[in-house]
């Protein structure tokens, strides 16, 4: 039982380490035409509303520590607390998603979503944007440069579309265990479930740490 | 019976049966096969699978061949040609080579050989073959919807904006076969790190455990970036961003580099467990450990770190600087090193052996010879220079074929007979098998060897008609295609035969020392009646004499 | 290569052209290559006869039926390193003539006359300084450094001429170059190597080397008029380039004579030397490619000129050694916005430009 339980925990490592080396092939694009095209990176940059990013990064720390309270209480066998921290992670995730469908729909609404009637006019001409015209001032770009913050927001769709994608799967396995919870399954000594899930709850958040500053704090001093 | 010219030693066939209850006969019907959580039931479904899509994959070879046999495209269209060569390519690596040691031998052999009641995640095992099968099936969809003409490698900016096939299709295929890929790797790291029976320590593995870990290492990691660069081809196709599009700012070479840094490693994915094989049978067939176990060993996760750094060598006339050329090549270099101490360390294997002939050792031989010769032709490859007039010919074609069918087929066939008395209770037939090896090296040769020429006479791979001077060697590469199918065929044919008519075959019919061997045949489901105790070293042929004696001892 | 005797070379490749199993040897790089290539052939050779005879001798000697009994070995360390060190020293050897050759393949020289290739699904088409274009085809002379500036227009293609031992994959959106300097006269072949869609193997062309003598025969004979660099001239104007490219104090882009080849320090700090691709690049993607001191106004091209216009462009700024021809034109014209001054034009000085 004991070497059961080693080795799933093992394994759920071994496969957190598969999906740095997934999300590292979006890194390693993002890295590139970051570099490449550094001024279009931060004018697009400056069109994410910071506000909501770091009111997503609180929201996911936090739901990473209920759910590690979730796997204390589970160690603890206190069925109670376990089903509140699972139920509280759950609720905060959904916030998340919410949070982050509200900062998609404005992309929507500004016309910065790639390949469906893209428009630069808020980087060719920043001044038709009074509300991130105030705060940044940005200078406007050349053509050639504007065009390339199609390529900064297909990168960001795809990596934080791909991180909720995983915080769905995320979210529903929770919703699973919050009955199996209920029903005691996991406050008799079998906590390899809870424990595992735990490392890749936190593994999704860890990588909105990352991507939050990366995606979100380009060049943000005015 | 104890002939000289060989070991095997089979119970008396008047007496002898398949013991009653094994993994096979447990349970029966369709559901206990396809719910299953036994991996060698596993494996078996698995053998079915990759054989049945081993030979759509040899159908368009011979396909292919057909047509190269004149100069002109006119058995098939150019458009269908490219299909053809895209689908066989995509299928023989995807779906053949990459899971077929691991996924059928592995799966059966690997908790055996640790000593284990079966591999740590059973569940998982079953979802990698579903996987499989999905991906499999999505294959099948898409050939007969028309298949894809991008190649095998789906080089952008072809593959996303200018051919109108079904790359979306193909792409989420072997993404799905990705995932099967990686779940397996993902299984044997678990279980040889976690489910190793007491007293066996890694240094007490078989050979064949440390190649199909170094393998599985290359799967978990690798994998996973070739998933992602699909994923990123299908949004380009399907929503239309740049990120390999120049005229949107991307880069068509980033394309390359994250397809290569997976598609490099995957050739080792492929070959490694093969060279598993050959450690075991090599040893087997010359009652001897293994020269150089260490070296060995080390050998196998050699190649699988030097393995990562080296995909740049397929992108070196592609416009990346000359330094990145020298470093690349020198790891290319670098990397060719352990494969030549374990072809050394085979052959020093049967230094003061007591060698026999059968099956599995004649393909074992095809392999050393064969994969030598593939081998030392990467070297040319290696080395820039010549690179730039052999890359991109059928030099190319042929070194792969040389490393992949000359290596790894022959490897996988070398095990299927080894292991088959294992997994089945029955012995093949000696007599046409080892007929069938010899038609095969033959066919092999008179296929693949002329293509040497063909590359450095400068024809280019991938065409579907070329100028008439290059048609003779093209002809001798054709002859030499019926000739391999021949010998692909005939074991279809006579293991199937087998199943029904072979020989009893017992436990141990190679005399062999791994931990399968001292098991009946077929094993139990749950292997081992009670978890072995391990206090020998692998091929430890002196243990395996003294329990002989005990046995005679007990039963008089 | 000068320890082997010539006569026992040339043998050698003939009987190997002869019998087909070897490609001519045309230009200065191939016997060197050869030379490299047979090397690895007669390394493999001998690899492969030790394996085999390592092989088969062990498979005699210890058959079952003369060796009934194997004796354990564990190993040899000495063995070990022997077959590691000697693979290792070849293969390094190997390695580093390759590498050789490779710079030297890929390193052309200063003086090598430039001829473009645009590949394009599915035909080449090469432009000689002088005008001339061919399609599938490639007239270059003998005795001379050839160089390739090789783009593509759509996907990737692979320029390969196994005569001369070169070839260069063709990209979309940046220059590649391969440099050779044929040496016998001859028709060889030209292929794509790179899988490029349904007609790929229809990619394919001659190389047709010619004598001097031939070479400026065929030039006269195939000329269109215009030489690239007077059509890039010509687009120069077309295009507004003079709007700000001219010699006026107030120009706001700076003067183009002999920029090219010379070291530039853009706006951002970076150093970078002014050569082909760079040019390229700063038609199509101007905003990065700012020299310091003038502000970042130049519209880019990108969409509004083809590959051939961007070499006719780039061609005609690599040989413009004087402001004197734009000068003349914008003295005569004034193009400054906001009709400032007058606005009388004269088209533009023909002639000859330097080749």
């Amino acid at each position: 039982m004991g070497q059961q339980n080693d080795a799933t925990n093992f394994a759920m490592w071994l496969f957190l380490l598969t999906e740095i080396m997934f999300f590292g092939g979006l890194f390693t694009a993002y890295l590139i035409y970051r570099n490449w095209y550094y001024p279009a990176f931060v004018e697009a940059s400056h069109q994410l509303q910071i506000g909501w990013g770091t009111a997503n990064t609180a929201v996911l720390i936090t739901s990473s520590f209920t759910m590690a309270m979730g796997v204390w209480s589970a160690e603890m066998r206190r069925k109670g607390t376990l089903v509140l921290c699972l139920v509280l992670t759950f609720i905060l995730g959904l916030v998340f998603l919410g949070i982050k469908s509200i900062e998609y729909s404005e992309k929507w609404e500004k016309h910065h979503v790639p390949g469906f009637h893209y428009s630069v006019q808020s980087f060719v001409n920043p001044a038709s944007d009074p509300e991130v015209y105030k705060e940044y001032h940005d200078k406007p770009l050349a053509m050639d440069m504007a065009s390339k913050t199609e390529m900064y927001f297909f990168l960001y769709f795809a990596m934080t579309g791909m991180h909720a994608l995983h915080m769905i799967i995320g979210i529903s396995i929770l919703g699973y265990m919050i009955f199996r919870a209920q029903a005691g399954a996991y406050t008799t000594g079998h906590v390899t479930f809870v424990e595992n899930f735990g490392l890749y709850w936190h593994f999704v958040d860890i990588i909105w740490i990352y991507l939050f500053p990366l995606l979100y704090l380009v060049s943000r001093h005015q | 019976m104890s002939d000289a010219a060989t070991i095997v030693s089979l119970p008396d066939q008047s007496t002898a049966r398949i013991p009653k209850v094994n993994f096979l006969s447990k349970e029966n019907g369709l559901l206990s096969w396809l719910l299953t959580g036994d991996h060698k039931r596993i494996a078996i479904l698995y053998l079915i699978s990759i054989t049945f899509f081993f030979f759509i994959g040899g159908a368009l070879a011979g396909l292919i061949r057909l047509e190269l046999l004149t100069p002109q495209s006119d058995l098939v269209a150019t458009d269908t040609y490219n299909k053809l060569f895209s689908m066989h390519g995509l299928i023989m690596v995807f779906f053949f080579l990459v899971p077929s040691v691991p996924a059928t031998i592995g799966n059966f052999c690997i908790p055996m050989m640790v000593g284990a009641k079966d591999l740590a995640l059973p569940k998982i095992n079953l979802l990698s073959w579903y996987l499989y099968v999905a991906a499999g099936i999505m294959m099948i969809y898409t050939m007969s919807a028309g298949g894809v003409d991008t190649g095998w490698t789906f080089t952008t900016p072809l593959s996303t904006h200018y051919v109108n096939t079904h790359v979306i299709t193909t792409g989420l295929a072997v993404f799905i076969a990705g995932f099967s890929s990686i779940f397996t790797g993902l299984n044997f790291i678990v279980t040889i790190h976690k489910m190793r029976a007491p007293g066996m320590t890694w240094f007490r593995l078989p050979l064949f455990v440390w190649s199909n870990y170094a393998a599985s290492i290359l799967m978990v990691l690798g994998t996973p970036v070739l998933a992602i660069t699909l994923v990123l081809i299908v949004l380009e196709r399907t929503v239309g961003i740049g990120v390999f599009d120049p005229a949107k700012g991307g880069d068509p070479l980033l394309f390359q580099h994250l397809f290569w840094f997976y598609s490099h490693p995957a050739v080792y994915i492929m070959i490694l467990p093969g060279m598993g094989v050959i450690s075991e049978v090599v040893s087997t067939f010359s009652r001897k450990r293994v020269f150089g176990y260490t070296a060995v060993a080390f050998s196998s996760v050699a190649i699988a770190v030097f393995g990562f750094f080296v995909w740049a060598h397929h992108m070196f006339i592609m416009g990346i600087s000359n330094y990145a050329v020298l470093i690349f090549s020198l790891l290319t270099m670098l990397v060719a090193v352990p494969s030549a101490i374990k072809i050394f360390n085979w052959t020093f294997t049967l230094y003061k052996g007591s060698i026999t002939f059968e099956t599995p050792m004649l393909y074992a031989f095809g392999f050393m010879g064969l994969f030598t010769i593939g081998g030392m032709t990467g070297v040319f490859l290696g080395a820039s220079g010549t690179d730039i007039h052999l890359t991109e010919t059928y030099f190319i074609v042929a070194h792969f074929h040389f490393v992949m069918v000359g290596g790894m087929l022959m490897a996988f066939l070398s095990g299927v007979h080894f292991w088959w008395p294992k997994m089945t209770g029955r012995m093949y037939p000696e007599k046409i098998s080892q007929l069938a090896a010899v038609v095969t090296f033959i066919g092999f040769n008179l296929t693949f060897f002329p293509q040497f020429i063909l590359g450095t006479l400068g024809m280019p791979r991938r065409y579907a008609s070329y100028p008439p001077e290059f048609q003779i060697l093209n002809v001798f590469s054709t002859a030499g295609a019926s000739v391999l199918g021949v010998g692909y065929l005939l074991p279809v044919l006579y293991l199937t035969w087998s199943l029904k008519y072979g020989a009893i075959a017992g436990n141990n019919p190679w005399q062999a020392t791994g931990l399968e061997w001292q098991v009946q045949s077929p094993p139990l489901t749950e292997n081992f009646p009670e978890i072995p105790i391990v206090d020998h070293e692998a091929y430890d042929y002196e243990w395996l004499e003294r329990q002989k004696e005990n046995e005679v001892a007990s039963v008089g | 290569m000068s320890h082997i005797s010539p006569v026992i070379w040339q043998f050698l490749v003939k009987w190997m052209t002869n019998f087909a199993l070897f490609p001519p040897e045309a230009s200065k790089i191939a016997p060197q290559m050869d030379a490299l290539y047979f090397f690895m052939v007669l390394v493999s050779l001998v690899g492969l006869t030790i394996v085999i005879l390592l092989i088969t001798s062990f498979s005699i000697l210890y058959s079952k039926k003369r060796h009934p009994v194997a004796v354990q070995i564990e190993g040899s360390t000495l063995l070990e390193a022997t077959w590691t060190i000697i693979p290792l020293g070849l293969f390094l050897v190997m390695f580093v003539w390759g590498a050789l050759l490779y710079f030297r393949i890929y390193t052309p020289p200063a003086n090598a006359m430039n001829i473009y290739v645009v590949g394009k699904q599915w035909m080449w088409k090469a432009e000689h300084p002088g005008g001339q274009h061919e399609i599938n085809a490639l007239h270059v002379p003998t005795g001379r450094p050839i160089q390739l500036t090789i783009i593509s227009q759509d996907v990737f293609h692979s320029f390969s001429i196994p005569a001369f031992r070169v070839k260069r994959e063709a990209i979309p959106g940046r220059y590649t170059s391969v440099w050779f300097e044929a040496t016998t006269p001859g028709t060889y072949h030209l292929f794509c190597t790179q899988y490029c869609g349904t007609d790929h193997s229809h990619m394919i062309g001659e190389v047709v080397v010619l004598t001097p003598e031939g070479y400026k025969k065929w030039l006269e004979g195939s000329t269109s008029g215009a030489s690239l660099a007077q059509n890039g001239e010509r687009l120069f104007a077309s295009l507004s380039c003079t709007a700000c490219h001219n010699t006026r104090p107030d120009a706001r882009g700076p003067s183009l004579a002999n920029v090219y080849g010379s070291k530039l320090t853009l706006s951002n700090g970076q150093q970078v030397t002014a050569d082909d691709a760079y040019l390229r690049e700063a038609i199509l993607n101007p905003s990065q490619h700012i020299t310091q001191g003038y502000a970042p106004i130049m519209p880019t091209y990108q969409g509004q000129i083809s590959e051939e216009g961007v070499i006719d462009l780039v061609e005609y700024i690599k040989n413009l050694d004087s402001d004197y021809r734009v000068q003349q034109t914008t003295a005569s014209t004034t193009l400054l916005p906001e009709g400032e001054g007058k606005t009388t034009q004269t088209p533009a000085t023909q002639g000859a430009v330097k080749q």
